[in-house]
């Protein structure tokens, strides 16, 4: 279903340009979703949407963090570890943030530290899905 | 700063994020975006209570 905001946008241009100003979006808006949770929507001005997606990947980060979760480093070894660093990865510059203030070093005395080390994961697994969402925001896929 | 959760506190707040990414992502009104979140979070809650039960029926 082609978005309406985008399609009376698009009816007040020509239609080269707004094909081209589409196009850019769809890539800009899902790189942006994937840096910053959330941006990908704040962009296309779907303010309360990214809101709630930005707060929910910020908690379950930094309740991961709190919870003495790891963040893994990038490694060639175990296949876990390395699915762990993709999906840690996918919280953009959180992760960054994470790695160069040395945060999440994990802690196996505590069992509560394991499911911080799941959230931080899931965390950027879900920052993916947003980023995608945005994305089909962009193409006018999705309202 | 370290944060004490209980086992089941550490899932429901896993279940209210996830619900919330669901919900937006998967939906396309509003409405159906709250519905299908809500209904995520319930299934995530009572999918926690029944595992719970039944991994202490296999102990037992």
């Amino acid at each position: 279903m082609a978005n309406p905001q985008s399609s009376a946008a698009v009816g007040q241009r020509s239609p080269k340009t707004a094909a081209a100003q589409t196009g850019s979006m769809g890539t800009i808006a899902p790189i942006a979703g994937w840096l910053v949770p959330g941006l990908g929507h704040f962009i296309q001005r779907r303010y309360i949407r990214g809101l709630l997606l930005m707060l929910a990947v910020f908690i379950m980060f930094f309740a991961g963090l709190a919870m003495q979760g790891k963040v893994y480093a990038f490694n060639t070894g175990d296949l876990l570890d390395i699915l762990g660093f993709v999906g840690d990865l996918g919280s953009g510059l959180l992760y960054f943030l994470a790695r160069s203030m040395d945060w999440g070093g994990g802690n196996i005395h505590r069992a509560v530290a394991d499911y911080g080390t799941k959230y931080i994961v899931v965390a950027g697994l879900l920052n993916i899905i947003a980023a995608v969402d945005a994305h089909h925001i962009a193409i006018g896929k999705k309202p | 700063m370290t944060l004490e959760l209980s086992h089941y506190n550490a899932a429901l707040l896993f279940a209210l994020c996830a619900s919330t990414v669901f919900g937006i992502t998967q939906r396309n009104t509003p409405k159906d975006m709250f519905r299908y979140g809500a209904y995520c979070f319930v299934l995530f809650a009572v999918g926690v209570i029944v595992a719970s039960w039944a991994m202490w029926l296999i102990k037992h």
